[in-house]
C-alpha cells in the first residue's frame, strides 16, 4: 500500500528527498528559515548507486536486521527494504570490516570508504515536523518474559513476521522451532495506559485496532484452525466502520476478547508454549497456556525526536507529544513550524495523514504569496508515434513479494506470456511498483523497442495510473498499457489452489496481452481550472476548510443552509482539555466573514449542479425569498456535520431527569453541578447497536468531561458512568484516570444486559448488574444522562443533486480509507468534519485544513488535464435514433440541430460508455475501451480453452 | 454425476463491481475459480452483443456486475 505513494514522491520533481540527515540548528522567522543539517555518510553514493544488490551480495558481514526487528539477519552493505527510497544501499560501519570485496563488486563506482559527515544548508520558509514514533521496549516488563522466552514477541515483531518481506516470508511462524503456533495471545496496553512501569499514561490509540487485524491476518495464515485470544482492559475500535471489524472478528471469526489484568507470562521450557496468569472481570486468577505471546506495544515518542524538538526550541507535553492547542491542532508553539503523525499525538494512519494535508495546508498559508517561485516542471519526452508499427508487447509479471508468487508459479506465467502473439519481452519482478523496477520497465521498454506494456500484478485500481507514468516518461503514449489483475482476482482469493491460481494467471495474461496488441494512442484534452472554491456546510470544519483557502489566495462561497454560521458546535461549550469552543467560535466566525476571499452565504439551499473538476457550476436558493444564485467554481469541499442522536432509550423525553450529554453541558454551564448529588451516566446509546453498529468516538470522553466538570464544582457528587468499553483514545486518557482518582465510578455492562431506568421516589433509579461483584446494583440518580451518539446530518437531497455517495449510517464516502482520507471518489471533491465520520472538533479543525490542502492540488493548477477515455461518433454512420441522447445518465449527447449530428462534449463525458453499448449501429465507440478491444479479450479467454 | 464446472466470464463496472472484486481480494475471501474478469467503465457499457459473443465461443454464463 505504501509502495505507490514511496514511488510518487521517489520521482516528484518538487519533493527534494534528503536521507541519513538531522536538522543540527533552524535560524530565522516564518518564510524565511535557515536550517543547518548534519549528513551523515551513506559510504555509499547515492546518485551512483543503481540499487542492484551486488555489495550486499557479497560483503561476508553478518548484522542484525533491525527492519525484521532482529528477527533475521542482513549483511553490513544493506537497504533498509525492497521499496526503499532512494533506493540506494549504505554500509553499516558498525559492522562493517572494510574488507572492501563490496568496492571491487560494484560496477557502479559507487563505494565511498572515505565518505564523512557533513554539513549542509537550506532555505525554507515554513517547516513541518513529522518525526513519527517507535514502539514501546517492553523488556523493561520482567513479568511478561520479552526477550526471555523465545516466543514472546512485540505486535511489531509479529507484524513482520506476517509480512511477505518478513524474517520468514509471510508464514506463520513461531521464533523458536519455526513452527505454526496453534494458539496465540495479544496481551494489551503493553507500554500505554500505565504510569507505574513505563510512564506512559496515554492511550497509544491504534493497539486495540492492530490486534484485531493480526489476529485476522493470522488465522487467515494458518494451515489449520489457530485460536487467538486477545486480553484486553477496554477494546477502543473507534474510528469510522472499526466496530464493524472488530464485531467480524468477535462473532464471524471467532478471536476471543478477554476482559482482564494479566499478571505474569511464563514459558513452559519443555514445548516453549507459555502459560499466561490472569485475573478476569470477576477476580478469578485464571490460566492458559499459548503457543505463541503477542504484546501490543504501544506508541511513544523516540529520544532523537526529543532532542530535536529542543534544538528547534518547540515546547512538548509531558509524555513528549509537540504541545498543540485543540483549536489549531497541527501549529507548534514556534510559529512558522507544524506537526503532524504520532509526533503530535498517538494516532492511525487516517489521523496522521489527514494531519499531514492540515500541516501543509498551514505550511503553505504561510508561503502562499512566493507559491510556484522555486518549482521545478516535468519535461516529459516528446511521443513517439507507434500506430504504423507493428505490436511489440513487453510482459512483466510480479511476485509482490509473496502475495503472487507464493501461490502462482509466476516463472511458469512469465514464461507462457513469452509464446503469446506479439510479445517482444518478458520479465518478472519481486515488486514491480518498487522505484527499482519503475526504471527497469524503462530501460527494457527503450532496449527493446517495446510499444505496448502489460504489466500482471495487482489492481489497475491503484497502480495503473503509477505505471502509465512510465510508459510516458519513455515516450510511449499512456494508453499503449494494460494490466492483467493477479493478485486482488487471483492469487489472493484462491490461496488453497495454487494450480488452478497459476492457470487464471495465465488466462489472464493471455487475455491481457490480446487487449494490449488492439490498443490505440490517445491524446488528453487539456481545460482550465476556475480558481474559486465551493464550501457546502458553515460549521467548524466547513469554515475552517474556507479560511485554509483563503489564506492560501483563492476566492470561497461558503454555503451555510442555516441563517447563521456555527453549526453543532453552538450547542457545545467546552472541549475536554478546556478549550473555549464558544469563545472560538465566535472568533472564528469573526475571521470567515472578515476574510476578503471569502463569500459566505447563508439561507442557502443547493438546487442544481453540473460540471466536472476544474469547471463545476452550483446553482443555490438563498435566503426567505429563495433568490437563485448561480455559482461557477472549480473544487467543492463538502463538511454538511452531524449532530447528536435523539435517544429513543431510557424513557428520554418522557422524563425530564433523563437528558443528553449536551443537554448535561448546558445545565452544567448555566446551573453548574450544585445540587446535583448523583448522576449516572449511561455509554452506547445509539451506538453499538443494531441500529447503528459503529462506535461514536466522542461520547466516552464527553462523559469523563462532564463527570470531571460535575466533581470538580461538587466533590461531594456521586458519578456514575455505565460503559461497555471506555474509548478516552490517546491523550484523553488522563482525564479518565483523573476522573476515577476524583471517584467517579465506571461500571460495565454487556450488550445483553443493559442498565434498567425508572422513575423513583426521589429521582431516578438505575438498576446494573456489576460484573465483579456479580449482583445486581441500585441506584438512585437526580439525572441519568445518556451519552447520545452521533448521527449525520440529512443529506439526501444534496446528494440526489450532486451524485455523492454516503454509508449505510449517512457519512460521506472517501476514495481510500487509509490514504485518501479527505478526498471524495469524485475528482476534485473533498470532504471534511463529521459529514465523514463522528469526531472531535480538533480532528474536525485539522481535517478541514487537510481539505482545503487536498483542494489547493488542484486550485494551483492553471490547466488539468482529461482523461482520454472519452466516447466518439461515427457522424457519418450515425442515424441520429437519439437513443444515446436518451440513453446518458449525464445527459452529455446532444443534437446539434444545426449540423444535424449528436455531439459528445469529451470534457463532460464521463468515459462510462452506456452510450457505446447502446448504440443499435454501433457507430460510437469508447476510446481505451473500443469494441474490439473487449470482444478481443473474450476471444482469448476461450480460446485458450480457460 | 461428473461435477459440472461452468466458464464464467463477468465484466465488471470499474466504480463499483470490479472495487467489490478488489475488495474481496484484499479481505481474502476464497472463492470457485471458474469466472474471468473483463473490467469495463460501466456495466451499461456491456453490449448485448458482447454476451452473444461470449456464450457463441463457448461461454458458460455470463455475469454483469454494477
Amino acid at each position: 500500500m505504501i509502495s505507490p505513494k514511496l514511488v510518487e514522491v521517489g520521482r516528484h520533481l518538487n519533493v527534494n528527498i534528503i536521507t541519513n540527515s538531522e536538522i543540527k540548528s533552524v535560524e530565522g522567522e516564518p518564510g524565511n528559515f535557515t536550517v543547518t543539517l548534519v549528513n551523515h555518510p551513506r559510504y555509499i553514493d547515492p546518485v551512483k548507486c543503481t540499487g542492484c544488490g551486488e555489495c550486499a551480495m557479497h560483503c561476508p558481514v553478518t548484522a542484525v536486521n533491525s527492519y525484521n526487528k532482529g528477527l533475521d539477519d542482513r549483511r553490513a552493505t544493506f537497504i533498509e527494504y525492497p521499496q526503499a527510497v532512494p533506493l540506494a544501499f549504505g554500509i553499516d560501519t558498525d559492522t562493517c570490516i572494510g574488507c572492501g570485496l563490496c568496492e571491487n563488486m560494484c560496477v557502479a563506482k559507487a563505494i565511498r570508504y572515505d565518505d564523512t559527515e557533513r554539513e549542509s544548508a537550506l532555505t525554507v520558509g515554513s517547516i513541518i515536523l513529522a518525526a513519527g514514533s517507535q514502539g514501546y521496549d517492553p523488556s523493561k516488563l520482567d513479568f511478561l518474559g520479552y526477550g526471555k522466552f523465545a516466543n514472546v514477541v512485540t505486535s511489531e515483531e509479529f507484524e513482520r513476521i506476517l509480512s511477505a518481506s518478513g524474517p520468514y516470508r509471510g508464514h506463520l511462524c513461531r521464533p523458536l522451532d519455526r513452527e505454526e503456533p496453534k494458539k496465540i495471545a495479544w496481551l494489551q496496553c503493553i507500554g500505554s495506559r500505565e504510569t507505574n512501569k513505563c510512564g506512559n499514561g496515554y492511550c497509544s490509540s491504534v493497539c486495540c485496532m492492530y490486534a484485531v487485524k493480526e489476529a485476522m491476518i493470522a488465522k487467515e495464515h494458518a494451515h489449520g484452525d489457530l485460536d487467538c485470544a486477545i486480553f484486553n482492559m477496554d477494546i477502543r475500535t473507534f474510528g469510522k466502520d472499526y466496530e464493524k471489524y472488530y464485531l467480524r472478528a468477535k462473532d464471524k471469526d471467532g478471536v476471543r476478547f478477554i476482559k482482564s489484568r494479566v499478571h505474569t507470562v511464563v514459558e513452559i521450557p519443555e514445548t516453549g508454549d507459555l502459560t499466561v496468569r490472569f485475573v478476569n472481570e470477576a477476580g478469578e486468577i485464571l490460566e492458559e497456556t499459548f503457543s505463541m505471546v503477542v504484546l501490543s506495544v504501544g506508541l511513544q515518542v523516540p529520544e532523537t525526536s526529543k532532542i530535536l524538538a529542543q534544538q528547534l526550541g518547540i515546547e512538548l507535553d509531558k509524555y513528549s507529544f509537540v504541545e498543540t492547542d485543540p483549536f489549531t491542532p497541527v501549529s507548534t508553539s514556534r510559529k512558522g513550524v507544524y506537526t503532524c503523525g504520532v509526533f503530535q499525538g498517538p494516532k492511525d494512519i487516517p489521523g496522521s495523514i489527514t494531519e499531514a494535508s492540515a500541516a501543509a495546508c498551514a505550511a503553505g498559508s504561510d508561503l502562499a504569496v512566493a507559491r510556484g517561485t522555486d518549482t521545478k516542471v516535468i519535461e516529459m519526452p516528446d511521443q513517439q508515434d507507434v500506430t504504423a508499427e507493428t505490436p511489440r508487447i513487453g510482459v512483466f509479471v510480479c511476485n509482490c513479494g509473496i502475495n503472487i508468487g507464493g501461490v502462482v508459479n509466476v516463472p511458469a506465467v512469465t514464461e507462457y506470456a513469452a509464446t503469446l502473439p506479439f510479445v517482444a519481452y518478458t520479465d518478472q519482478n519481486l515488486f514491480t511498483c518498487s522505484q527499482d523496477t519503475q526504471d527497469k520497465i524503462k530501460e527494457k521498454i527503450i532496449e527493446h523497442k517495446l510499444n505496448r506494456v502489460v504489466v500482471a500484478s495487482c489492481s489497475p485500481k491503484t497502480h495503473e495510473q503509477m505505471f502509465m507514468e512510465t510508459l510516458e516518461a519513455c515516450g510511449l503514449n499512456r494508453y499503449l498499457f494494460e494490466m492483467a489483475n493477479i493478485r486482488n482476482q487471483n492469487s489472493w482469493i484462491h490461496s488453497k489452489t495454487p494450480d488452478i491460481a497459476t492457470q487464471k494467471a495465465k488466462d489472464l495474461v493471455r487475455m491481457a496481452v490480446a487487449r494490449s496488441a488492439m490498443l490505440k494512442q490517445l491524446n488528453e484534452k487539456v481545460i482550465s481550472v476556475n480558481k474559486q472554491a465551493l464550501v457546502i456546510g458553515g460549521g467548524v470544519a466547513g469554515m475552517n476548510a474556507a479560511l485554509g483557502l483563503g489564506k492560501q489566495g483563492f476566492q470561497v462561497a461558503l454555503l451555510e443552509k442555516d441563517a447563521s454560521l456555527g453549526g453543532y458546535s453552538r450547542m457545545l461549550h467546552h472541549t475536554i482539555e478546556g478549550g473555549d469552543i464558544q469563545k472560538y467560535l465566535k472568533d472564528l466566525i469573526a475571521d470567515v466573514i472578515a476574510h476578503d476571499k471569502i463569500e459566505v452565504i447563508t439561507g442557502a439551499r443547493v438546487v442544481d449542479f453540473s460540471g466536472y473538476k476544474g469547471n463545476f457550476t452550483t446553482s443555490v436558493l438563498v435566503g426567505p425569498e429563495n433568490k437563485k444564485r448561480t455559482i461557477k467554481h472549480g473544487i467543492i469541499i463538502v463538511a454538511t456535520g452531524a449532530g447528536e442522536y435523539t435517544p429513543k432509550e431510557y424513557g428520554f423525553n418522557q422524563d425530564p431527569r433523563v437528558v443528553t450529554q449536551v443537554q448535561l453541558g448546558d445545565i452544567l454551564e448555566e446551573k453548574g453541578a450544585a445540587d446535583l448529588s448523583s448522576v449516572v451516566m449511561i455509554q452506547c446509546v445509539g451506538s453499538r447497536n443494531e441500529e447503528n453498529e459503529n462506535c461514536s468516538r466522542i461520547c466516552c470522553q464527553n462523559a469523563v468531561k462532564n463527570a470531571l466538570i460535575i466533581k470538580k464544582q461538587n466533590p461531594e457528587a456521586n458519578v456514575f458512568v455505565l460503559y461497555r468499553d471506555i474509548r478516552t483514545y490517546g491523550l484523553m486518557e488522563d482525564f479518565y484516570k483523573e476522573a476515577r482518582n476524583l471517584g467517579v465510578i465506571f461500571i460495565r455492562f454487556e450488550p445483553e444486559n443493559p442498565p434498567k431506568v425508572e422513575p423513583a421516589a426521589e429521582g431516578m433509579m438505575v438498576t446494573i448488574k456489576d460484573h465483579i461483584l456479580q449482583k445486581n446494583l441500585e441506584i438512585r440518580a437526580d439525572l441519568v444522562t445518556l451519552s447520545a451518539g452521533m448521527v449525520a446530518e440529512d443529506t439526501t437531497e444534496l446528494c440526489g443533486i450532486m451524485k455523492f455517495n454516503r454509508n449505510p449510517e449517512g457519512y460521506f464516502i472517501e476514495a481510500h480509507v487509509k490514504l485518501r482520507p479527505v478526498d471524495m471518489p469524485g475528482d476534485g471533491i473533498f470532504l471534511c468534519g463529521t459529514a465523514h465520520g463522528p469526531k472531535l472538533i480538533t480532528e474536525a479543525i485539522a481535517q478541514a485544513q487537510a481539505a482545503a490542502s487536498r483542494a489547493t492540488t488542484f486550485l494551483s493548477k492553471s490547466e488539468i488535464k482529461l482523461s482520454a477515455i472519452t466516447a466518439q461518433v461515427d457522424t457519418e454512420h450515425c442515424v441520429k435514433c437519439l437513443t444515446c441522447v436518451r440513453s446518458c445518465p449525464f445527459n452529455v449527447p446532444v443534437f446539434n440541430t444545426e449540423k444535424q449530428v449528436i455531439e459528445i462534449d469529451e470534457a463532460i463525458c464521463h468515459g462510462c460508455g452506456i452510450c457505446a453499448g447502446v448504440c443499435p449501429r454501433q457507430t460510437i465507440q469508447l476510446n481505451y475501451y473500443e469494441d474490439d478491444q473487449i470482444l478481443c479479450k473474450i476471444d482469448a479467454l476461450l480460446a485458450g480453452g480457460m | 454425476m461428473e461435477q459440472v464446472e461452468p466458464k464464467i466470464v463477468a465484466f465488471l463496472c470499474n466504480w463499483c463491481a470490479y472495487a467489490g472484486a478488489d475488495l474481496a481480494g484484499v479481505s481474502r475471501l476464497q472463492h470457485p475459480s471458474n469466472m474471468r474478469t473483463v473490467r469495463v467503465m460501466c456495466s451499461g457499457r456491456v453490449d448485448p452483443l458482447f454476451i452473444v459473443e461470449a456464450l457463441k465461443s463457448g461461454c458458460d454464463g455470463v455475469l454483469v456486475a454494477g
